[in-house]
């Protein structure tokens, strides 16, 4: 049972350069437990102060969203292709202030 | 800062020079631009913005390009009309459009923030430039990057309408269908942006694309006289919109240029992709992500980028979001034509049915100054149409024929504008 992982440029500088892994994991939870044995220089950027995987994280099997297919639930087949991708967003976080980039400003805005 | 603006990561707060990149290396979270407004303040006036071009870039001050920037295209600056009769429609007193589909050059909203971008993938050196889109960002790209001189790979779902991918191909872009709906062909572009040099508008260079939304609220308070609405009722595809727009509205109370006032934000989407409104109804703090099924195409986007941020904007500002079907949207289109002669495309039909039903479920006071967000065009989306009117038979060119055709009954030659409702 072998599974091909992609991972984005974003996660490089804390992989040493690595894009691709091949890994035995029968699920996400064990993929991640595997990817962070790996590369532990790269755990704590993947996990919150609270230990749960930053929500801007999406994880993809062949084309398909995981949250669609079970998300943890989901059992990798062999040959399946993982996408690790994070969102791309340029929104601007509303309770933050523009001008100062404070949450609670004291701007007169 | 050597400009006046910088990255920053909106999550951990980490700065960045100025480069092609959406996402953050210690926390993945995405990147935003912060323009400092202390340096614009001197420029950022009410008369130096009146003596500017009668375009988007009489807001330059605020947006993220050098001081020395010449833009080659005049994006922006588009009508914002009293609609009376499209207010009495639907119980409205005090209501206007903000009418993107006139934006030019390309005819929807997509203009501003492709004009922006395009001059950061200049100054980054990029000599080919993308996206991935559901119709209108293409011709958007597709037409400045051809007055730039850029090469073009611009992705999108097969199954676009027509006039979208013509609309792409007439300017000699490299299109590609993609088989797959919008979240697989922007997956893929992600991708495509990690492994070849090119700038992708809305990838890696998105940081700076959205940016451009911004003058459409910039836009709204100048036109209103230097003065804030009361309520504004957006579009939302992938969710940035909103969010600029309110961005806007703060950066121009901070500046002075307008008074401070609550502004509540709407948001408007098909309930055959409403992954956003979902969010804002339910009270969640995520978004569960859709597939589309919609003939809003252009805001078919079932895993919106912003949408977090786009549910933040709207609960805190005390707003709500709406859906409407497809039957919904269709109608509105046609009550927007017949009663303010705005034909608009799919979107902007969904902004109008739902505008409809913020006044008919009382979310919004008849008169509440209120803007609604008109983000493209109704050429473009002609199919939404099919079936909507009749072919008549064609009569002799004699005064007796037309009062014999005038007799049958004809005065009315199409199913009248139906109340969204």
């Amino acid at each position: 049972m072998s599974v091909r992982v992609l991972l984005p440029n974003a996660f490089q500088k804390h992989t040493n350069g690595t894009r691709e892994i091949q890994s035995s994991a029968t699920n996400l939870p064990q993929l991640l437990t595997e990817i962070e044995t790996s590369f532990p220089a790269l755990k704590t950027h993947l996990r919150d102060d609270n230990g749960q995987v930053r929500r801007f994280i999406n994880f993809y099997v062949n084309e398909e969203d995981i949250r669609f297919l079970g998300n943890e639930k989901y059992a990798f087949k062999d040959g399946d292709e993982v996408l690790v991708i994070p969102s791309i967003a340029g929104g601007v976080d509303c309770c933050c202030c523009s001008y100062c980039g404070q949450e609670e400003c004291c701007c007169d805005c | 800062m050597a400009l006046s603006y910088e990255l920053r990561c909106r999550e951990c707060g980490k700065r960045y020079d100025n480069a092609p990149l959406s996402i953050c290396d210690e926390c993945f979270s995405p990147l935003e631009v912060v323009v400092d407004l202390d340096a614009a303040r001197a420029d950022f006036t009410r008369e130096k913005i009146a003596a500017g071009p009668t375009s988007m870039w009489r807001y330059k001050a605020l947006l993220p390009v050098p001081d020395d920037y010449v833009p080659p295209t005049p994006a922006g600056w588009t009508p914002l009309l009293k609609a009376p009769r499209l207010a009495q429609r639907i119980g409205a007193t005090n209501l206007y459009i903000k009418n993107d589909a006139v934006c030019l050059p390309t005819l929807s909203f997509k203009d501003r923030v492709v004009s922006v971008a395009l001059a950061n993938a200049q100054i980054f050196g990029f000599d080919t430039v993308g996206c991935s889109s559901t119709g209108n960002l293409a011709n958007a790209v597709a037409a400045q990057a051809a007055r730039l001189g850029l090469k073009t790979y611009i992705l999108v779902p097969a199954d676009l309408e027509a006039a979208k991918i013509l609309n792409t191909q007439v300017y000699g872009a490299n299109l590609v269908r993609i088989d797959g709906n919008y979240d697989h062909v922007n997956r893929l572009c992600s991708q495509i942006a990690d492994r070849f040099n090119w700038g992708f508008v809305n990838v890696n260079l998105r940081p700076y694309y959205a940016e451009g939304s911004k003058t459409v609220g910039y836009e709204i308070a100048e036109q209103l006289g230097w003065r804030l609405p009361d309520n504004v009722v957006v579009p939302m595809a992938g969710g940035s919109l909103i969010t600029k727009i309110r961005k806007a509205f703060k950066e121009l109370i901070a500046l002075g240029l307008v008074e401070d006032k609550p502004v509540r934000f709407f948001g408007a989407q098909a309930t055959g992709c409403s992954p956003i409104s979902t969010a804002v109804k339910t009270g969640a703090d995520h978004i569960e992500p859709q597939r589309p099924s919609t003939i809003a195409r252009s805001l078919a986007i079932g895993n919106p980028a912003d949408g977090v941020y786009a549910t933040r904007c709207i609960r805190e500002s005390g707003g709500w979001a709406e859906d409407v079907s497809d039957v919904e949207i269709v109608s509105a289109i046609q009550e927007l034509a017949e009663t303010e002669g705005v034909f608009t495309e799919t979107a902007g039909g969904v902004t109008t049915a739902v505008t409809a039903r913020l006044y008919a479920h009382g979310r919004i006071k008849p008169d509440e100054l209120t803007v609604t967000c008109i983000t493209g065009n109704g050429l473009k989306t002609t199919d939404a149409l099919n079936g909507c009117y009749e072919t008549q038979r064609a009569v002799r060119p004699r005064l007796t024929d037309f009062e014999e055709y005038l007799e049958e009954g004809h005065q009315e030659l199409a199913f009248g504008g139906v109340n969204v409702r």
